[in-house]
């Protein structure tokens, strides 16, 4: 009898419940179209407001302008000069030159990390070499700053001799530092997610270990180990704490990977306190927020994709 | 067949010549040089965290942990810092620990793998985990204060100054949730793959709904991979600066935060400020140096806890 009695009772909570797990369910997504809708949203006066025009349009933003008559026409970044200056290639500059710095630093590092566990290491070894990389992923990347402000930039400056203790290879190697990690997990994940099967027909072949790896396994992992890296990039791009307390944040256009840097997350984070609610200034920094977003947005998504498509492609043929 | 093509690509592959597998590479060097790109990551490790003990064990005492900062944080202690990361990561916890919880199950228990709603929100989920810290402050000030805080102030204190809409320390938890969402998802996920298609098949023959299945057998068995995302999301948004740093959190203050709109000081933004805006690095350095371990010790606590939850978890998974 208790049954009967229990079970049309429980049909609006089942409903209910149901629902209730749907509606959460839906969070990421309606969390990740709320992130750019509210953000694009501060940076639309970029595009219609003809004040904000006045100093910050896109042509203004991208190319050389003359801020100050009879003198040649230039980038800059001064947004708080009595002539204020809304340059963003000094940024992007800054950006992708500390970003190039620490994939110069980590891909081999972590690529080649990733080969040696996966390939080489005996299990015990794969058991030290695993938490180790998690260890160096759980690292805070404000303690990596400042680890890079306090100590390396000091090792850096006397090794090379240099006059300012922080610029971009500074805060590059601290950013590969970060980096690391996100390249290893991926480039391990696709060279151990290669079937043993492809492994077992090289070795009846005559293969010896090496040849396997390098016949069968990386050509098959190689989109997977690409797909690390660019995700890699992705993060050195979008990283702040660490390129804000160890790049020197000053705005230099200049190819020497010792010179000082100012990158689009650093400056967010540098000047958005300070800025005035609504004025020119706080919208282009919701601008390069925007750019942000839609780079990394741009980059996770092609990586997932790849990841995505060469793990069916793997998985499918062994069955 | 398809799936024997690609096969027989790759042998065609290694048919320019079975001679190709003379024991000519033995791999000695590729395995030299990926063993030495492991040596160097675990050197880099061992020297950064061997700098920050040896640096910050002297200053570490019970003063220290328990007592807030004196004389222009050259003296003092650490406790309100302390205090106001505890309270923010709980604070997180809460809110984003059952919101992560039930879109796992969602995805695991409700839908198919291959649904488009499920792939569109396995893809926010992943981007979600790929949008810079940065971008994430951005929007906690564009959405939680700007939005819903100056929101609730129009409606309810339009005669007073801003209650909600300022920075505090329940947008900072909310952004932070929203940041950490993915780790709780997917530690979740992992956990309800462990658990045996039995255990579900008998509580439907017993006539438990599918909800009552969710509550009694899915939730109690996947405790532990829930705990383990609860940690590494406490563990990840305890050391989050850059979303903080617009949204709540202060350099000092004299008072512990007890309300939710109040504002807080961190441990991750102490070090931010403590290390770049101190007129005398020298005479802050050994209270810098201890901040910076004590960071470093909770974050490291929790993830050992979490990696000795999620390998015992496997380990009774594969028994």
């Amino acid at each position: 009898m208790q049954e009967l009695k229990f079970k049309p009772k429980s049909k609006i909570r089942e409903f209910l419940g149901e629902k209730f797990i749907s509606v959460s369910a839906f969070s990421a997504l309606i969390g990740i179209l709320l992130i750019f809708t509210f953000i694009f949203k501060e940076a639309i006066p970029v595009f219609t407001d003809p004040e904000v025009q006045e100093e910050a349009s896109l042509d203004k933003m991208v190319f050389k302008q003359e801020y100050y008559e009879g003198r040649d026409p230039k980038w800059a970044w001064q947004p708080t000069s009595t002539v204020p200056k809304f340059s963003l290639y000094p940024l992007f500059l800054g950006t992708i030159k500390a970003a190039i710095i620490a994939m110069l630093f980590a891909a081999p590092l972590g690529v080649g990390a990733a080969i040696y566990s996966s390939e080489f290491a005996s299990r015990r070894m794969r058991e030290i070499i695993k938490p180790v990389i998690e260890l160096l992923a759980a690292i805070p990347s404000v303690v990596l700053g400042f680890f890079s402000l306090i100590v390396l930039a000091t090792v850096l400056q006397n090794v090379f001799g240099l006059t300012f203790r922080l610029n971009a290879m500074n805060a590059g190697i601290a950013l590969g530092l970060a980096v690391i990690p996100i390249i290893f997990t991926v480039a391990e994940d696709a060279m151990t997610s290669v079937p043993n099967s492809l492994r077992d027909a090289a070795i009846a072949l005559g293969a010896n270990p090496w040849q396997v790896s390098f016949t069968m396994v990386f050509p098959a992992a190689l989109p997977g180990i690409a797909a690390g890296i660019v995700l890699g990039f992705g993060r050195a791009v979008g990283e702040t704490m660490i390129v804000l307390m160890a790049s020197g944040n000053a705005a230099i256009i200049s190819g020497d990977f010792f010179d000082s840097v100012r990158t689009f997350s650093a400056t967010i984070a540098a000047e958005l306190a300070e800025v005035v609610f609504g004025s020119t200034h706080y919208t282009v920094l919701f601008f390069i927020g925007t750019l942000l977003f839609v780079f990394t947005f741009i980059i996770n998504l092609g990586g997932e994709m790849a990841l995505n498509r060469i793990k069916e492609k793997l998985q499918g043929r062994t069955e | 067949m398809k799936v024997h093509d690609r096969t027989i690509t790759y042998s065609e592959g290694m048919t320019a010549g079975p001679l190709d597998f003379r024991p000519k590479s033995s791999g000695r060097i590729p395995r030299g040089l990926t063993f030495a790109a492991v040596l160097v990551i675990i050197s880099m490790l061992a020297v950064i965290l061997g700098n920050i003990v040896y640096g910050g064990i002297g200053t570490i005492s019970w003063d220290f942990l328990t007592h807030p900062p004196e004389n222009g944080m050259e003296e003092g202690g650490v406790f309100p810092a302390i205090f106001g990361t505890v309270a923010l990561v709980l604070l997180m916890v809460i809110a984003v620990v059952p919101i992560g919880v039930l879109t796992a199950i969602y995805l695991h228990e409700y839908t198919s793998p291959k649904s488009k709603i499920t792939r569109m929100i396995r893809v926010a989920i992943a981007n979600l985990a790929g949008v810079p810290s940065i971008v994430f402050g951005l929007f906690g000030l564009g959405f939680f204060i700007a939005f819903i805080g100056g929101g609730l102030d129009w409606l309810f204190y339009r005669d007073e100054g801003p209650v909600w809409g300022q920075p505090a320390i329940i947008w900072a938890a909310l952004t932070l949730a929203l940041l950490t969402l993915p780790v709780v998802i997917v530690s979740t996920e992992e956990a309800l793959r462990t658990i045996p298609r039995e255990l579900k098949e008998a509580s439907y023959a017993l006539g438990g709904t599918k909800l009552q299945t969710i509550v009694r057998i899915i939730i109690p068995q996947s405790l532990p991979g829930i705990l383990t995302g609860s940690i590494l999301a406490v563990s990840r948004g305890a050391g989050e600066v850059a979303p903080i740093m617009f949204t709540g959190a202060a350099y000092y203050l004299p008072y512990l935060p007890n309300k939710l709109n109040d504002q807080f000081m961190e441990l991750g933004y102490h070090i931010y400020v403590m290390a770049t805006q101190s007129p005398n690095i020298e005479a802050t350095k050994p209270i810098l140096y201890g901040t910076v371990l004590v960071l470093l010790v909770l974050t490291f606590l929790l993830n050992f806890i979490a990696i000795y939850i999620r390998s015992s978890m496997r380990k009774k998974r594969a028994a």
